[in-house]
């Protein structure tokens, strides 16, 4: 971000507090404001802030400082195009009271705000469609208020109909009471899910049709929500690392370095620079992973089995390196603040090789079975159309934002770990369609490949942990050894990194978008609140306007082809 | 060396226990349902896929309905919102039936001691097996279902397993 930027932001909200972290903006906005500050930070063109990543509360009962009020809403935009991100935070002195919704700005805050209503129980005045999201409907209560605690379980005897839900979508769509009763015009209500084989875990899509056709659609998820949250909040910073890993599990390393990265931005720390390399490589490489799972059970959504023993079986084969590397298969772990857990093993170089070439292999059989076929064709092109306007609305980002011509990547568009200094493409979409959403994740196979050799290439030798006693564990000959070794291990292990008392928020583009953490820190060493920013909410928050208006079959493909990680979705 | 009636009817005939036939069947061709929730169902595709082949043990037959299954794998962890729908597909599978727990988080609850995760499965529907690890490896898989192999041949068919079970959604 430019001082220019920050001066017009300044000129342009003369009554808003506005100070700077780590190169975003943070505006302090009275909630009457609120609408206004959103809406001109979106429309004015220079500003230009389409996409809202995220929508998080902060109840501040127990934080050591005092606060005007206890719970502040805190909407993240992005001007993607000029690296321009913008946090707006709003005081809520009654929650149920609320603040003015922004889902008229914005559709991401359709599902943003439900989930700050969920989790904080703060109204949104005007929200059309205000419930629950991640608990059930029998919930009582707001699990990442403070003063809820974290083993207060509570049994859910039924499930919920969505029948309220779906009627009015079909009353928006214009179908009323009685067309849906008249004979001739008589909707037919279809669930799928939360068990069923195209849902690839726990989504419940319902849908109103006209005979094949959907005419309406509401999704129910939050069946996977497992506490990541609140869970966070009692565990020092390293001890998160493993939480992370069951994000996204299709990519695990990824959140790893996603986590580690957003904390060490905090405390100022430049990892050393074979620990770059390393998570360049890393990250490329599981990236590449995620997109052969997305592709090898969407293919077999379609009915292209052999396929998924095309890509899937490339994916087993790179567990070998995988589990000689970190020990483990899918939960890696690999990284810690401050560096990584260790350093490659003696000819990584050459096993990497042989996993890419039979990445590419496999990929090249799966292409020759998809590129020309023209049944893949028929059922991919055209279908469950998303426009790039459309889509940025509702916050997708990622290949399923790409893929809708919107060419936005952290790597090109806010670069870190030297990502300007390589060489690859962002392949973008030309129609927003099912076709481009596959054909994407194979392009960025072959990028992300290219990455990697690049990186393998200019690889330096050197430590792959800073040396900083406050924030890495000392080797293990000085803990055995000498007793200040072992008391910095001793307080390390205990207490955790101690990040400075604060609020920031950190992106990363994972294999699915914007991978972001938003942390607020007391000084201590566990994090006072810490919210993912999961790419796939989102995605799902703009599902039903993919599917409206195409059959029901195109839907199940569509879905497959977003790539809905339940672990990352519900958290 | 025939004995009894087979010794009598010759090669044509074999005789042996009602129990034992019908076991004999159901342990080499289960039809699983993947109750896949979360990060084991990665690891159980592994075990479907070619390098573990669960075909192997006669379970490759994966239904997808669980009127069509016998062996129910919960993959993953479940939450009290997915409870009722975890009791409910159970319900859904005919007898006989049995349960594996995959993975820490259907077993134990794993890391999520919270207020969302249920801890362990075993409190909403009976469980057979449980696999330790998170995620379990695909062998870990392969071991369970061998496991339950051993269990059915000792089952009798008059006998009712967990007859008198009750969980929290009961």
């Amino acid at each position: 971000m430019n001082t220019t930027a920050l001066e017009n932001i300044k000129a342009a909200f003369p009554d808003a507090t506005c100070k700077v972290v780590l190169g975003s903006v943070v505006l302090d906005v009275q909630p009457e404001n609120i609408e206004n500050t959103l809406s001109r930070l979106k429309n004015d063109a220079q500003f230009n802030c389409g996409l809202m990543l995220d929508v998080t509360a902060i109840d501040y009962l127990d934080y050591p400082e005092q606060k005007e009020a206890r719970f502040f809403v805190v909407y993240t935009l992005r001007n993607w195009e000029d690296n321009l991100l913008i946090q707006v935070r709003t005081p809520v002195t009654d929650p149920d009271k609320g603040i003015p919704t922004a889902t008229h700005l914005f559709g991401a805050a359709l599902f943003g705000e439900r989930e700050v209503y969920d989790q904080y129980g703060i109204h949104f005045q005007g929200h059309p469609d205000l419930r629950r999201i991640l608990n059930h409907w029998q919930f009582e209560g707001h699990p990442l208020r403070k003063d809820y605690p974290i083993d207060k379980r509570q049994i859910c005897y039924e499930s919920d109909s969505l029948e309220k839900e779906i009627k009015a979508r079909l009353a928006k769509k214009g179908v009323d009471e009685s067309t849906m009763k008249d004979i001739n015009t008589e909707v037919m209500f279809l669930n799928l899910g939360p068990s069923h084989p195209a849902t690839h875990g726990a989504i419940r899509i319902l849908t109103a049709l006209d005979g094949e056709t959907i005419i309406a659609n509401v999704n129910e998820i939050g069946y996977l929500h497992r506490g990541f949250e609140k869970t966070s909040e009692t565990l020092t910073y390293n001890q998160v690392i493993p939480l992370t890993d069951r994000l996204n599990y299709c990519s695990s390393m990824m959140n790893n370095i996603a986590y580690a990265k957003a904390v060490e931005s905090w405390l100022g720390v430049e990892i050393t620079e074979r620990a770059q390399f390393m998570r360049v490589v890393l990250s490329e490489f599981y990236r590449v992973l995620d997109h052969l799972v997305c592709l090898a059970a969407a293919l077999v959504d379609m009915g292209g089995l052999t396929n998924y023993w095309y890509l899937y079986n490339e994916k087993e084969a790179a567990y070998d390196l995988i589990s000689r590397l970190t020990g483990a298969r899918l939960t890696s772990s690999f990284t810690r603040i401050g560096g990584m857990y260790r350093d490659f093993y003696d000819g990584w170089k050459e096993d990497l090789e042989i996993q890419m070439k039979g990445i590419e292999k496999g990929v090249g059989d799966s292409l020759k079975l998809v590129e020309t076929n023209r049944i893949v064709h028929d059922r991919t092109q055209d279908v469950c159309v998303l426009s790039g306007e459309t889509a940025l609305n509702y916050g997708l980002t990622g290949p399923t934002l790409r893929a809708s011509g919107v060419a936005y990547d952290m790597r090109k568009d806010a670069p870190y770990y030297n990502y300007e200094a390589f060489d690859f493409d962002v392949p973008v979409g030309s129609k927003g369609d099912v076709y481009d959403r596959f054909m994407i994740r194979y392009e960025e196979i072959a990028q992300s490949l290219r990455i990697i050799r690049q990186a393998l290439k200019h690889i330096p030798e050197g430590p792959v942990n800073i040396d900083n006693s406050q924030i890495c564990l000392p080797p293990k000959h000085q803990v055995y050894n000498n007793i200040e070794g072992l008391s910095n291990h001793f307080k390390l292990i205990f207490e955790g990194v101690h990040a400075p008392a604060g609020e920031w928020y950190d992106g990363f583009e994972a294999a699915n978008g914007e991978l972001g953490f938003h942390f607020v820190s007391d000084g201590s060493g566990k994090p006072y609140k810490l919210k993912v920013r999961p790419p796939c909410f989102y995605i799902m928050g703009g599902f039903h306007k993919m599917v409206e208006g195409n059959m029901i079959a195109d839907a199940v493909i569509n879905l497959s082809c977003i790539n809905i990680i339940g672990g990352e979705l519900d958290r | 060396m025939a004995l009894g009636l087979e010794a009598s009817l010759g090669d044509t005939v074999v005789t042996t226990k009602l129990d034992e036939i019908i076991n004999w069947g159901r342990q080499y061709s289960l039809w699983p349902f993947v109750y896949g929730t979360a990060c084991c169902a990665i690891e159980f595709m592994s075990a479907a896929a070619s390098q573990y082949d669960i075909s192997r043990y006669g379970a490759e037959v994966v239904r997808f309905s669980p009127r069509q299954a016998d062996l129910m794998l919960v993959c993953g962890t479940i939450s009290y919102k997915q409870a009722v729908i975890l009791k409910r597909i159970y319900e859904q599978m005919p007898h006989p039936k049995w349960v594996v727990a995959m993975g820490a988080c259907a077993s134990s609850g794993g890391i999520y001691d919270n207020y969302a995760t249920v801890q362990g499965i075993d409190t909403i529907i009976p469980v057979d097996i449980y696999i330790s690890g998170c995620p379990p490896r695909p062998e870990a898989v392969l071991d369970a279902l061998i496991k339950i192999q051993d269990q059915i041949k000792g089952e009798s068919l008059l006998q009712d397993r967990h007859q008198d079970f009750k969980g929290i959604l009961d």
